[in-house]
């Protein structure tokens, strides 16, 4: 039916909790589950070999470390936006929105030259496990950054003309959902070694 | 179809859109409905092919031909996987979630109609990757479908380069639709219900559904890295599950049955609650300890949590975990028996009626039972390391899961029929599917347990190979179970053409033919865009049935007094 | 929107200060390892990115002041994470001395060692 038809169910809270709030709730518990069993198995892996620490001493924690600083400063352009659409200034909130989404471009920048210089030095998917669950944490982190910036996009623009303002809450919940995720991959793959 | 659909459809446009393009969760689910029964009938047709083969070996089979080795490896595999995840999930969870959900909650559609519709559109797009799978070069894939390591991980070993990663595929995009929409699930009964719907007036098919979504998504996130993991291993060539690259196989059967088993309860419980509704109506009498039931079927699902490694008796675990999941197996039996006697309880004094969804009701306990109760046998790790991948391990989740996503989904399409068409089915041939149903489908399984105990492995392409298997007790048991398989097979035509000329042929159903106390009832059959012609509210619990003091047998949730 | 957003909005002020703090915490989870020893790399690796990832799941995404089975949910989930690692840790891990090698005389090939 036409996009503008909403149900009745949509608008009802018998929890209390907005419903776009408490999918995302939900959204981020299959979430929990998913990084979660990888970084599981990774952990298992890792204490079982110990030549991953030599492996674990060729990722570049410097640039792992500016991504953290990065997440961290778009995570609060994030809820600084959520902020600014809870005070009903949407242009505001979007040009927030826009900031956050340029933190995640930066953060993809540097991913990009982290594996590109780790690939050109041998350091590749098929080199060891370790390099293995590297790149398919870190991938899968990276879709997830992907999957962000794209829904803030969409979402940023709808603020700008002060619509849908509730959106910005729930995509924030989701970066920060991200930004975490990130804080447990840092030292997994970059400090511990 | 009433006036006010007709109406409503003129409003919006094309059947296109009305049908196909549609966020109706009716819609829907009736889409999720035809698609799992269309996959019924192809994963059906292929375990008469696997089975023709088994008992008389290398003979074409007619309509088929003869078997090779490694279509027989497709078809068993494919089998399993189709009647699981495209019959059994999207039946009994998406079809009945998404029909019966906003209805028995009272609210007009899902809280997200249109991730709704992306949802069976993922699954649509899902069945059609598997389909393909199975016309690819190399053939579709024949690792089983709990798709093992080493031999799913490399094509050079399972001779399936394309029809292994096209599975894999298949199966994950199956998780990302149910994913979707077991969120919206739980948002819609969390957040849409109808005023005055407490939590322990809730109908328990609804909890149950609820029940089995967080289950789905709390035990398949393991899995769905674990597909990540293992497609990286086809396709790119990593070693995550190759122990000559520092990878563990165990790890990938531990993430699958991780999900694995939470999943015999995903789609045990919904069963479970349909059951519940049907008896209580057919029984004229409230469900015995409605809270009990919830604790159990809650129960369960934790403790459906703590013993995935059953499945891995023999495949080298740690003996000392061996021995905590064979008690945690054991304990499992406890709420899943405890819920079957609170049907035995509900039945108990009833005023009981046996039109055909209240035989399948109870066909449903009966046969799960004799599952439950040879479940034991192998959960077990001692009694498990004999019978492990006979065809008694088979015959015995076969009497699980026959139960669950055949006789209980035959139970909800009889009961929920009028609802979801307007249509009465015809009784008598629902009877006469019941019994062609039912009887065969023991004197398959049956034989089964038997051979399996004789010794028979289950993943043979011919027992010719094997004198010791080749006795002809043995091999007569095998066509037993063969026979009794076209026979089921063939009643299932009396079945579909019960369905399909209901469908437009059928007798007009009233609102509530079986005088029934939950939502969906008062709505007109079957119910227009929107559901309710005015949103009702509710007053009790769903089962109040042969209350004393009133005119009526029952009593429905929604009528003030 | 509900009334746990307007209680979101007493907290608008702390946001930077948050902020601050766990650019503090990073600081120091990054200077820690540095000092070599393992019981402080996990402390200040780990311990500290529990904290992190707690004030931002609190302060951030606003669970304090959510319901509080929002928590519960999400802590469920971990905890069957936790689970899943118990349950497989003792296989995964211990690949090596198993009775089943021992008897058939099987040896599994090296894995190739790096360094």
């Amino acid at each position: 039916m036409s996009a503008a038809h909403v149900p009745l169910a949509t608008t009802r809270s018998a929890t209390g909790i907005p419903t776009g709030r408490l999918a995302v709730w939900w959204v981020l518990a299959s979430e929990i589950v998913i990084f979660g069993g990888l970084l599981a198995a990774y952990v298992m892996f890792r204490l079982h070999h110990p030549h991953w620490h030599a492996e674990a001493s060729h990722t570049n924690t410097w640039a792992g470390g500016f991504n953290t600083v990065v997440l961290l400063t778009s995570s609060l352009f994030a809820v600084l936006a959520h902020q600014a659409a809870l005070r009903g200034d949407g242009p505001r909130a979007a040009r927030l929105l826009y900031a956050t989404i340029g933190g995640a471009a930066i953060f993809l920048l540097v991913k990009a030259f982290e594996w590109s210089t780790e690939i050109s030095h041998g350091f590749t998917l098929f080199r060891d496990t370790f390099w293995s669950f590297y790149y398919t944490a870190t991938g899968l982190h990276g879709v997830h950054v992907v999957v962000g910036m794209i829904l803030m996009t969409l979402i940023a623009a709808d603020a700008r003309r002060d619509r849908n303002l509730h959106r910005v809450e729930l995509i924030g919940t989701y970066w920060h959902f991200v930004d975490a995720v990130w804080i447990f991959l840092f030292p997994l793959f970059y400090i511990a070694r | 179809m009433s006036h006010d659909t007709a109406a409503h459809a003129a409003a919006h446009g094309s059947v296109w859109r009305r049908w196909v393009f549609s966020t109706d969760h009716k819609v829907i689910g009736c889409q999720y409905l035809f698609t799992g029964m269309a996959m019924a009938v192809i994963g059906g047709l292929m375990s008469y092919v696997f089975r023709m083969q088994l008992a008389w070996p290398d003979a074409p089979v007619p309509g088929y031909g003869v078997v090779s080795p490694g279509e027989y490896n497709a078809l068993v595999t494919n089998h399993g996987s189709i009647m699981i995840f495209w019959v059994a999930m999207p039946v009994l969870i998406a079809a009945l979630g998404n029909f019966l959900i906003p209805l028995m909650i009272g609210c007009d559609d899902m809280v997200f109609p249109r991730l709704n519709r992306l949802s069976y559109q993922i699954f649509l797009l899902s069945a059609l990757v598997l389909l393909g799978s199975l016309a690819v070069p190399g053939g579709g894939f024949g690792g089983a479908w709990t798709s093992y390591p080493p031999l799913s991980a490399k094509g050079a070993y399972n001779l399936t380069p394309y029809g292994a990663p096209l599975w894999l595929v298949a199966v994950a995009l199956e998780f990302v639709a149910f994913l979707l929409g077991g969120i919206n699930f739980v948002t819609t009964v969390m957040n849409a219900r109808a005023p005055g719907m407490k939590a322990s007036y809730i109908p328990m098919v609804v909890w149950m559904i609820i029940i089995a979504s967080i289950l789905f998504m709390a035990s398949v996130g393991p899995l769905v890295a674990g597909a990540v993991m293992l497609l990286f291993d086809q396709i790119l060539g990593t070693r995550f599950f190759d122990p000559a690259g520092g990878g563990d196989p165990l790890l990938w059967q531990h993430l699958f049955w991780f999900f694995g088993h939470p999943e015999v309860y995903v789609v045990l419980l919904p069963a479970m609650g349909i059951v519940a509704e049907i008896i209580t109506v057919f029984s004229r009498k409230k469900l015995f300890a409605y809270n009990t039931v919830l604790l159990t079927a809650a129960g369960t699902g934790v403790l459906s949590f703590l013993v995935w490694a059953h499945h891995q008796f023999v495949a080298g675990i740690d003996p000392r975990m061996a021995h905590l999941f064979t008690v945690t197996t054991l304990l499992i039996s406890i709420p899943i028996a405890e819920m079957t006697f609170v049907f035995i309880a509900t039945l108990y004094g009833g005023s009981i009626t046996f039109p055909t969804p209240m035989l399948f009701a109870l066909a449903f306990i009966a046969e799960f039972l004799i599952g439950g109760v040879t479940g034991i046998f192998l959960g077990s790790s001692g009694t498990d390391i004999y019978l492990h991948d006979t065809y008694f391990v088979l015959a015995h989740f076969h009497y699980t899961f026959f139960p669950i996503a055949i006789i209980a989904t035959f139970a909800a399409l009889y009961f929920w029929f009028p609802k979801m068409f307007g249509r009465m089915m015809n009784d008598t041939l629902g009877k006469i599917h019941f019994w062609g149903t039912v009887i065969p489908f023991n004197f398959i399984f049956i034989p089964l347990f038997i051979t399996g105990m004789g010794g028979d492995h289950r993943r043979i392409y011919s027992y010719e190979n094997f004198p010791m298997q080749m006795t002809p007790f043995l091999q007569e048991l095998r066509i037993v179970a063969t026979v009794s398989l076209v026979i089921l097979l063939l009643f299932q035509v009396v079945f579909l053409f019960n369905f399909f000329w209901s469908l437009f042929r059928g007798p007009k159903a009233p609102a509530n033919p079986w005088r029934a106390n939950t939502l969906e009832w008062t709505a007109p059959s079957p119910p227009p865009h929107g559901n309710f012609a005015t949103m009702p509210s509710v007053y009790r619990g769903p089962y109040e049935y042969s209350v004393p003091g009133r005119a009526d047998d029952y009593w429905p949730q929604h009528v003030a007094n | 929107m509900s009334e746990s957003n307007a209680a979101h909005g007493a907290h608008e002020t702390n946001y930077v200060r948050i902020y601050g703090i766990l650019l503090a915490l990073f600081v120091i989870s990054v200077l820690g390892p540095t000092l070599g020893i393992e019981a402080v790399t996990l402390i200040t690796a780990f311990g500290l990115a529990v904290v992190k990832a707690t004030m931002v799941a609190g302060y951030f995404m606003h669970l304090n002041v959510e319901k509080r089975y929002i928590w519960y949910i999400l802590l469920a989930m971990l905890v069957f994470i936790l689970v899943l690692f118990a349950g497989v840790a003792p296989d995964v891990m211990k690949s090596s001395g198993q009775n089943w090698r021992d008897a058939s005389g099987f040896v599994p090939p090296t894995p190739p060692v790096h360094h």
